[in-house]
């Protein structure tokens, strides 16, 4: 029997209320109701801060940030300090992870496989760092030392269901990290379009369902458009 | 006592830090109830404790990273959970000879036989000592055992009174009520919805609110097609395997309908309407708690035998919950065969973002007249509703007087 991912994207959504629905979901799996899930959203600019956040990694007051249009969560996640904006592909696996290894380590290589994965599409060579999870690329200049890191991932887990899950950078403005340390880590960003791949949202959506879906063994399923007798 | 131990997450994972105590020494824990979380590689957990009872000292703070399977705290299991003991005629046990935590507030004394309380109340421990089985089986069932009266020695609650509880019609076993959501009265139950109920619910407000939805109902004469129906009816069925239905000859008859008059087939964009060169005709089918409307696609390439294929199989797929993506989206018009459910004709909502749907009335022998006598035909009633915005009323009629002209005048091969 095949396992199901049911794929949702709900297009540019606030924080919260995106933290609402994975909430819901979550709820309904950690019931055994409903399937596994992978959704999609683009958030307005807002930083979050994960459980192991440090302050000192946010360099700028609440005010100067509320001022620049950027909202504070935050956040029951794994990690630390991140910013979520425009041009940046947020994924929520909501997962049961006692059908899939039980196994925290290797659902984050998972992660980090879907990204390496779905970045070989569009010819872009990512990479991990022992210890350094996330995604990683080489910044032209040759060297390890000059990684910039593409995207984040951190996770909660509740009786083995997931929430949270990674951000992606595919147009991102990346002066908004300036207002943070990413991760807490003094390495620099990147984007797609930063390293001159100039891709559509849609087909990075695309490639990351696809490649979540073989890494995870998954057969992955648009959520139902429903419709109706009265 | 039990030991709360740092947990095993992942055969890579030798140790992890423990981020936050959910509860602090002396909170009564629940067995399964978040206690604290821990922190490894990024990924956050929550861990639920291994036990009932009370919280003792942390072992661990806030911070340190530990190795699995390091003690954490412990817990003191106390009266909760202590093996079925000696039947008391005390009501309160004294809270184990175990050492820290400052003893839980003792229960209340055993409760007399206390009417079924018309508000609904918290669910509080009850007074008396709790068999595990108790426990279990009052978990399993639900059943709030603050409203129980036990018959046992002292008041105990028994696995006979959990039983009778069952039988008695009065006060419903609600499952606890989450704290903050709308109270509902003694007489009601709350549930969330599912997510399936939540999409229909947005689905269905959000159609009515874009749509102009108008309705209009035509009486169409089936009994050329139920002819035709009965004919092929048993070879159908021993050389297919599946019955031959009234619905594929419906779809078919639209999917003409579709071809002549092609704004029916189409959307609206803004200002733009959008005509789709391909038919693609999208079925509802009920499922246990919803709806799904799967496509058969180019529809209008198929033959009754072909059409009767996709239905049933999109149908018990739709069932099994085994539909790819792309055989629910891309739909151009749909169909609801609310008939089935003995339904003679309704006001279907449109599956946006489509114009219109039609929805199938039950097929019924009824006396007609024809030529000044009175006959015996196979009628239903065929119920178009469409959106005004784009269609206007001839038009509407136009399209269902093609499909009633189709079905009336049946004259294909089914095969």
């Amino acid at each position: 029997m095949n396992r199901f991912c049911i794929v949702r994207d709900l297009g540019r959504m606030s924080y919260t209320a995106a933290l609402d629905i994975q909430q819901q979901l979550a709820a309904e799996r950690k019931q055994g109701l409903g399937a596994d899930r992978l959704l999609f959203v683009e958030h307005p600019h807002v930083v979050t801060i994960g459980r192991n956040g440090h302050e000192e990694n946010l360099l700028a007051t609440e005010e100067i940030l509320w001022r620049a249009g950027i909202e504070l969560h935050e956040s029951d996640r794994g990690g630390d300090v991140t910013y979520h904006g425009p041009g940046q592909i947020v994924a929520y696996p909501i997962m049961d992870l006692r059908e899939w290894k039980r196994d925290v380590g290797a659902f984050v290589r998972g992660i980090e496989q879907v990204l390496i994965d779905a970045l070989a599409d569009f010819g872009i060579a990512g990479k991990r760092i022992p210890k350094l999870t996330g995604v990683w690329v080489d910044k032209g200049e040759a060297g390890g030392e000059s990684a910039a890191k593409i995207a984040a991932i951190g996770v909660h887990l509740s009786r083995w269901v997931s929430t949270h899950g990674w951000a992606l950078n595919v147009s991102t403005d990346l002066r908004y990290f300036d207002y943070i340390v990413p991760c807490g880590l003094r390495k620099p960003v990147t984007s797609m379009a930063a390293l001159g791949v100039k891709a559509d949202a849609e087909d990075v959506k695309n490639a990351l369902v696809r490649r979540f879906g073989q890494v995870f063994e998954f057969e992955m399923q648009a959520e139902p458009a429903l419709s109706f007798v009265h | 006592m039990t030991d709360v131990v740092m947990p095993q997450m992942g055969e890579s994972i030798v140790e992890g830090t423990l981020t936050k105590w959910l509860k602090k020494p002396g909170d009564k824990v629940e067995r399964d109830e978040p206690l604290f979380e821990i922190s490894t590689d990024k990924v956050d957990t929550e861990i639920p404790s291994p036990a009932a009872g009370t919280l003792g000292e942390l072992l661990v703070q806030e911070g340190q990273t530990v190795q699995i399977n390091a003690v954490v705290a412990r817990i003191d299991e106390g009266v909760a959970a202590a093996p079925a003991a000696a039947p008391a005629a005390v009501p309160a046990q004294p809270a184990a000879a175990a050492p820290p935590p400052p003893p839980p507030a003792a229960p209340a004394p055993a409760p007399v036989a206390e009417p079924a309380a018309a508000e609904l109340v918290v669910a509080k421990e009850p007074a008396g000592p709790l068999s595990p089985l108790v426990r279990r089986i009052a978990r399993e069932k639900n059943i709030d055992l603050a409203k129980v009266t036990g018959t046992g020695a002292g008041g105990r609650i028994t696995k006979e009174d959990l039983e009778s509880y069952g039988k008695q019609p009065a006060p419903a076993a609600t499952p606890a009520i989450p704290v903050g959501q709308a109270q509902p009265t003694a007489k009601s139950r709350v549930e969330p919805m599912s997510n399936m109920r939540i999409r229909i619910a947005e689905h269905m407000v959000m159609s009515k609110r874009i749509s102009a939805h108008v309705t209009t109902v035509h009486r169409v004469d089936m009994t050329r097609v139920a002819k035709m129906r009965a004919k092929h009816k048993e070879d159908f069925a021993a050389r297919y395997g599946m019955s031959l239905t009234f619905l594929p000859f419906v779809a078919r008859a639209t999917a003409e309908a579709l071809r002549t008059f092609p704004l029916v087939n189409a959307s609206i964009d803004g200002t733009n309407i959008i005509y789709h060169n391909e038919i693609n005709l999208g079925i509802a089918v009920a499922l246990e708690n919803g709806l799904i409307v799967p496509v058969i696609r180019n529809a209008d390439e198929k033959n009754v035998l072909g059409l009767q294929r996709s239905i049933v199989d999109l149908a018990s797929r739709a069932r099994a919950r085994q539909l790819k993506p792309d055989e629910i989206q891309g739909g151009t018009f749909s169909i609801t065969n609310f008939g089935t459910f003995g339904s003679v004709f309704a006001t279907p909502v449109i599956n946006q973002p489509q114009v219109a749907i039609l929805g199938v009335g039950t097929i019924e022998k009824v006396p007609v007249v024809i030529d000044d006598a009175i006959g015996i035909r196979s009628q239903c009633f065929l119920a178009l509703t469409f959106d005004h915005r784009l269609i206007d009323g001839a038009l509407g009629d136009q399209f269902t007087g093609k499909v009633k002209s189709v079905l009336e005048n049946w004259s294909e091969d089914i095969l």
